[in-house]
């Protein structure tokens, strides 16, 4: 059987959405897109290293504040903020995993949290540099005039242009990530994550590895945060606060750590169903608890883990009767 | 040098903000160190405590002297529904990963904050001071309401019964048991299932009660589960988490600090408590008092 480039059909597919004429279309790709690499980037820690960290919304909130710092107080371009978003979230996350990572399980989930809710208080209260707890609105969008003078691109809104400039540029991060987990590094990252005290024997720095990775996903969540304050119209504290942190595990849980794009599923599903309940009801935060509690107990592979297996079991089944 | 009497009162209200945290902060301490798990609905449980407090007192009907049974049944009824989710649900986790524990105990979070908007709503909710003790006497010149001066000596007395309870009983020697090694204390025969959903129970109803005593002195709101959350994990975890006196010397530090923070330099208070949370995990991860996990 040929494979079938999914990821590529995907794309195409997320790329053709603006041609559908609806905002709200576009609004919610893009939304799923940022977010998409939020939890990509988690999973390099949790799936991957085998680290649960409890503050992964520090970094995206450190990149939200510095390229809305950089494009809104310094009135620079986003080409210089949102690299710099990148940079500033893996000096945070590389200074805190320093701290996080001699410490083991239940610890470094504490800590990764301490120091989560740090950067939340600064966001909250420093008002001169972040706006305190009004945050930043307004954030400017990005130049996109470039986009509308590629032919085939010309005419579309804002909001779509600026979609885009999101679309690829996660692409180009997921593309990224991709590489770095089926690297040596990530193998290495991979057998931390199934025995540490095999890999220390077998002469693996551990803990640098460890702080590499968390480094690594720092820089990822932060460029995300960077794409979703200028999507957001506005940076706030709450991009930092543990219940960001606690939203984005959800994401990759309800994905299925256990796989590269399960991250992403679960953001997208998650999203989607966001928007689909809400118009109904007030109560969204009682359907995602049942929705999590019965995902802990009865799959916790997640949406993906979940039908792969059950794939493989039908293949199986049908491949039994052969010799 | 602003006065001396002026310094008390803030050391008073610091003491007194430290005490009401120390009635829950200690249950979710309780239940880290036997079930190594760390409750995020322990902040859920501290709300209900409040609502069903003031439910309590609407059904008693009307008069501040029917604070007193309002705040004990809630704690009460708190304990059953903690009792109920540790036997119905939580002890399939146990030999899962801490990620699973953790984000069950979120999940909780969610599904409490709105059971409780449903059936309270949203509006603020509010409960007088009980007779015995609305007065207030005048201390080095700073007037301490008579139900502060309560809380100050409730805390130490919590902490005193839960002393005894833990290292005079044989209950107590159980869970000290079950707290070094659960699987050898199951294979000595006890019941540990049991003594689980007994200590789940136990810390919820200090979550129940500590909630329900705060309800004369702040409203009742949707939000108080993730704010009082943030402030007990901070406690347990400057003080140690499931060490009873580094539970109570992390809650007095925690109301000195934020209290005399607020003095020193206002906008930063609540920083300096991170801040100190975060040394602390740095330098000691397990705490002051708190002794060093060998597992």
């Amino acid at each position: 059987m040929r494979r079938i480039p999914w990821t590529l059909l995907v794309f195409a597919a997320a790329f053709a959405i603006p041609w559908l004429g609806s905002r709200f279309y576009t609004f919610i790709a893009t939304d799923v897109a940022i977010l998409a690499l939020f939890a990509l980037s988690l999973n390099l820690l949790l799936g991957y290293t085998g680290l649960v960290s409890f503050g992964h919304a520090a970094y995206f909130g450190i990149g939200a504040y510095t390229s809305a710092i950089f494009m809104k107080t310094l009135g620079l371009p986003f080409w210089l903020g949102f690299p710099a978003a990148g940079v500033a979230a893996g000096l945070f996350a590389l200074v805190f995993g320093c701290f996080c990572v001699r410490l083991t399980k239940i610890y470094f989930a504490m800590l990764t949290l301490a120091f989560a809710q740090i950067v939340w208080a600064i966001c909250f209260k420093w008002n001169a540099v972040t706006g305190g707890e009004q945050g930043m609105p307004n954030v400017p969008y990005p130049d996109l005039d470039w986009i509308g003078a590629i032919p085939g691109l010309d005419g579309f809104r804002v909001g779509d242009r600026f979609y885009f400039l999101t679309l690829v540029l996660v692409a180009l991060a997921i593309v990224a990530l991709r590489r770095i987990v089926h690297s040596p590094f990530g193998r290495v990252l991979a057998v931390i994550r199934e025995n540490p005290e095999r890999a220390e024997f077998i002469g693996i720095d551990v803990r640098r590895y460890q702080l590499a990775a968390f480094a690594v996903a720092g820089v990822f969540a932060g460029l995300a945060g960077a794409l979703f304050g200028i999507f957001n119209r506005g940076v706030f504290p709450d991009f930092a606060y543990w219940t960001k942190s606690a939203e984005v595990l959800i994401m990759t849980i309800l994905g299925g750590m256990g796989h590269f794009w399960g991250p992403a599923v679960g953001a997208a599903a998650l999203t989607i169903l966001n928007l689909q309940i809400t118009a109904y009801t007030q109560y969204w935060p009682l359907i995602l608890g049942t929705i999590l509690i019965v995902l802990l107990f009865a799959f916790p592979g997640g949406l993906v883990g979940t039908s792969v297996d059950l794939f493989r079991r039908v293949r199986r089944g049908r491949d039994a009767g052969r010799p | 040098m602003p006065e001396p009497s002026f310094l008390f009162g803030q050391f008073l209200s610091g003491l007194t903000a430290s005490m009401f945290l120390f009635v829950t902060a200690v249950g979710l301490s309780l239940i880290f160190g036997v079930l190594r798990v760390l409750n995020f609905a322990h902040g859920s449980l501290y709300m209900l405590g409040a609502y069903l407090a003031w439910q309590i007192m609407a059904w008693l009907g009307p008069g501040p002297e029917h604070f007193w049974p309002a705040a004990l049944g809630a704690a009460v009824v708190v304990a059953i529904v903690g009792a109920a989710i540790e036997r119905v649900m939580f002890r399939h986790l146990y030999d899962r990963e801490e990620l699973y524990q953790l984000l069950f105990t979120y999940a909780l979070v969610l599904v409490i904050a709105d059971i409780v908007k449903i059936l309270w709503g949203t509006q603020q909710l509010s409960v007088s001071r009980p007779v015995s003790l609305s007065g207030g006497t005048t201390i080095f010149g700073t007037l301490v309401p008579h139900y502060n001066i309560f809380i100050i000596m409730l805390g130490p007395a919590i902490a005193f019964g839960l002393w005894l309870l833990l290292h005079r009983s044989r209950a107590g020697r159980v869970i000290r048991a079950a707290v070094l090694d659960r699987e050898m204390l199951g294979a000595l025969g006890a019941n540990v299932g049991w003594l689980y959903t007994g200590m789940f129970a136990v810390g919820a109803f200090l979550a129940g009660l500590g909630g329900a005593l705060v309800t004369p002195v702040k409203t009742i709101v949707p939000g108080m589960d993730v704010e009082v959350i943030v402030e007990v994990f901070i406690i347990v975890v400057i003080g140690g988490l499931g060490s009873l006196w580094g539970t109570f010397l992390g809650a007095i530090i925690f109301g000195q600090v934020l209290s005399f923070g607020i003095l020193l330099m206002p906008r930063f208070s609540i920083f300096s408590v991170f801040a100190l949370m975060a040394i602390i995990l740095i330098v000691r991860p397990w705490g002051l008092l708190g002794k060093r996990l060998t597992r």
